[in-house]
């Protein structure tokens, strides 16, 4: 066999298991959220299909395939069917690029279906091609709901993509590299870089929840506005790929903010004590930090209500954007002007920041809120009771 | 393709002062089907982007009929008709038609039914505003408030089984009193149940009523301003959030409410917060006017001793010939209330219910009319609306509280 069908067989294999498991993730994550949420809201969940409901998902996935394909009348056939391949597409191709271990730790081979120097940017490329998913399937419905959260979404994505984007540039001038193996050896010499970029990571971390689509941010299916938004007229097979899809850029939203700011597939060095090279086995750790932002991403459901239109658009550009650039500036003036005195003057800046942004959290909120009508009052209430006589 | 537009299109100039960009006017059909109209409510809404325009109410798709049933039915089997009318707090329905008749028919109730009514028509408002709370919130996204209101709303509901059979839509309350005494140990269930609500608003006060989101979602979002809510003839905890203290358990005291020492909240804001925060701080006065009645609960008779009007004893019909004569009259025909016509208004958990019912001397009557609080106050949905968010328009919907068998009838 010459090596290039050699290589072109394996990373064809990864990209099958690679996929293979995004699937039984979503498929098992569905599970795990409704049986978390049940916890969080007093009651039990699914328990009846298996074991502790072990089988659900595997009911779930055999009813939306058999289940019968509607479209509606007005929709555009093509871009239809299109729209939830496009968005189950991207999320799957992204995922490949974040390493599971580090290089030739997999049997040999690399623990990634394939690694670009741009790492990080290509990644984001390629999620932020996931919208048109979205959007073209609201707009391809042909119908007002749909259309109404597609919009919503294109608009959210759009904006928070530059906060996004705009978050890990100190991380990237730090590490002087886009390649997530770098960065991830880098925090295997330097310590992790939450540490480092605090405030970096608040803020992708709520750009990343506004990127999938979750609460508090998910307006472009919020159920009580928009009926289910841009899913509003997708059935069967199409919507769970809509499902899959936005479950997929969960999961890779994880992986990114695990890769980028907690170490990666990197383990804690101190375990090398009781296990040798405990640190460095694939998969293993990657796993253990996404499974620790996905339940991250079910708690905030089960907690927080949802924003409303205006005030994501406000919050994403009066405070996201301007705080991301800030937090370059601050990393840029540490490389400039303070490299010499290692790393903990950054990280006590950063953490100072983003302390002095919770303190203020309550100030900054008029950011976002625009009074409407006679504005608000104050938070005293009630403010007189009155009657009795 | 366009669709063709339910009615002609509102003014075409931009109605939004200040905004960048103007898009076309698109009409917006919310429900029937819709998972925020709390029922069957449709609303066509013109939006201006995400900016509403103009709302109007579309209703009749929960008409029951039940003002002319009522022309059809005894005055006592009118108790079946009325709780469905608001079947979220059924008891402020029944007591408001059972006052009624009873004032139209001189009927004497005594001191323990009327202590049983407070303790089950308060039991009934908390019952409502429990649903409010975790509707409320799922409608702002948050769907895990849903729960913990409704495990307190499941309570009361098992104290509205444990008297009369039914969870809801119960009919216990008779035209001269009840349908029959309590049960025993009803009011330490009470007692306990009042002790885990208490618990239950703490937290729903803690958890998710101090929310910054949610807040900042109903701040200054639906503003009726006090004058404007008594032009629309907005009652109840809707008027009293605009900072208009109407409560008609004080103004015009029935079934003993004059005994009870409690507040009227109000607040100046009249903002979706308001109204919302406002109901929280009326469970706990319910919660407060309950533990009184539960004081002054004392053994005795829970009807009206006239014969005409309640039903003999049972044990009274084997030895008694007259016992027999008055419960043939009564279950074949009813009682004859004199000519005339009245009207009580009381004090629901959305706001003045009263039946206005006229009596032609007949065993039924002539006509009755419904005034019901989620009809009027639904007037105000477009009031508060014009100029806000698609989003706000879920919220001001929660939290105005209709309820779609009280606005249709």
């Amino acid at each position: 066999m010459p090596d290039w069908l050699a290589a072109l067989l394996i990373t064809l294999l990864k990209g099958v298991l690679v996929a293979l498991a995004l699937l039984t993730t979503f498929a098992y994550m569905t599970l795990i959220e409704r049986r978390l949420l049940a916890r969080m809201q007093i009651r039990l969940g699914p328990n009846r299909v298996g074991p502790l409901g072990l089988l659900q998902p595997l009911a779930d996935a055999i009813k939306s395939i058999f289940k019968e394909d509607l479209r509606v009348t007005m929709a555009d056939k093509l871009v239809y069917t299109m729209a939830p391949i496009v968005a189950i597409g991207m999320a799957l191709t992204a995922f490949g690029g974040i390493p599971a271990g580090p290089p030739g730790s997999l049997f040999g081979e690399n623990p990634w279906v394939y690694q670009l120097d741009a790492g990080i940017l290509a990644l984001l490329a390629i999620t932020s091609m996931g919208v048109y998913g979205i959007f073209l399937g609201g707009w391809a419905s042909g119908s007002k709901y749909p259309l109404l959260g597609s919009l919503r979404s294109s608009a959210q994505m759009i904006s928070y993509e530059l906060g996004m984007g705009l978050s890990i540039l100190g991380l990237l001038m730090l590490v002087g590299s886009t390649a997530f193996v770098n960065i991830v050896e880098w925090q295997a010499q330097n310590g992790w870089m939450v540490l480092f970029q605090s405030l970096g990571f608040a803020l992708f971390l709520v750009s990343s929840f506004a990127e999938v689509n979750r609460t508090p941010f998910d307006l472009p299916e919020a159920e009580q506005e928009l009926v289910a938004g841009y899913l509003t007229e997708y059935s069967a097979i199409k919507w769970a790929l809509f499902q899959m899809a936005e479950y997929v850029n969960m999961i890779t939203a994880s992986a990114i903010m695990a890769t980028l700011f907690f170490g990666g597939y990197r383990g804690p060095v101190f375990l090398e004590g009781l296990v040798p090279g405990i640190s460095s086995w694939p998969i293993v750790w990657l796993v253990l930090k996404i499974a620790f932002f996905l339940f991250l991403f079910i708690w905030v459901r089960g907690t927080l209500p949802r924003f409303r239109y205006d005030q994501l658009m406000r919050f994403g550009w009066k405070l996201l954007l301007p705080l991301a650039l800030a937090n370059t500036m601050l990393t840029a003036a540490y490389l400039a002007f303070a490299r010499g005195a290692g790393l903990w003057p950054l990280a006590l800046l950063s953490l100072l920041g983003l302390l002095a942004l919770l303190a203020l959290s309550d100030r900054v909120r008029v950011l976002w809120n625009q009074p409407t009508g006679r504005g608000a009052a104050d938070d005293s209430f009630p403010a007189r009771p009155l009657g009795g006589d | 393709m366009t669709v063709e537009p339910l009615r002609p299109s509102p003014a075409t100039e931009a109605p939004t002062e200040g905004a960048l960009l103007h898009t076309e006017i698109m009409s917006l059909n919310v429900g029937p089907q819709h998972p925020s109209t709390h029922g069957v409510l449709r609303l066509v809404v013109d939006m201006d982007g995400e900016r509403v325009v103009r709302v109007t109410p579309h209703m009749g798709y929960l008409h029951t009929g039940f003002e002319k049933t009522f022309e059809h039915r005894t005055y006592q089997q009118g108790v079946t008709y009325a709780p469905r009318t608001d079947y979220l707090h059924s008891f402020g329905h029944e007591l408001a038609y059972v006052l009624s008749v009873e004032k139209l028919l001189g009927a004497e109730v005594p001191e323990r039914a009327k202590v049983v009514r407070v303790i089950l028509h308060e039991l009934g408002r908390i019952h409502s505003h429990l649903v409010f709370v975790g509707t409320g919130l799922l409608d702002l996204g948050a769907l895990t408030p849903f729960f913990y209101a409704f495990r307190e709303k499941e309570s009361v509901q098992d104290l509205f089984e444990a008297v009369c059979g039914y969870r809801m839509n119960q009919g216990y309350f008779r035209v001269g009193g009840l349908a029959r005494d309590l049960p025993e140990g009803w009011p330490g269930a009470v007692a306990r149940f009042l002790d885990q609500l208490e618990r239950g608003v703490d937290e729903y006060t803690t958890l998710f009523a101090a929310n910054p989101i949610f807040i900042d979602r109903a701040r200054g979002v639906g503003v009726i301003p006090a004058g404007v809510a008594l032009d629309l003839g907005l009652t109840g905890p809707n008027l009293r959030a605009s900072g208009v203290p109407l409560d008609h358990r004080k103004d015009n005291p029935y079934s003993g409410y004059e005994e009870y020492d409690f507040e009227v909240i109000t607040s100046p804001d009249g903002d979706s917060l308001a109204r919302f925060n406002l109901r929280l701080w009326e469970l706990r006065q319910s919660a407060a006017i309950i533990r009184q009645a539960l004081g002054k609960l004392r053994p005795g008779p829970v009807k009206d001793p006239n014969r005409k009007i309640s039903l003999p004893p049972r044990h009274e019909l084997e030895t008694s010939m007259e016992a027999v004569i008055h419960h043939f009259k009564l279950v074949t025909e009813g009682f004859h209330p004199p000519r005339g016509e009245v009207y009580v208004p009381t004090e629901s958990a959305r706001g003045e219910v009263g039946y206005y019912i006229v009596s032609d001397g007949g065993s039924m009557p002539y006509r009755v009319k419904i005034r019901a609080p989620s009809f009027v106050n639904l007037q105000a949905l477009e009031y508060a609306c014009v100029g806000a968010q698609f989003a706000d328009l879920i919220t001001i919907l929660a939290t105005i509280d209709p309820v779609l068998g009280d606005v249709d009838r």
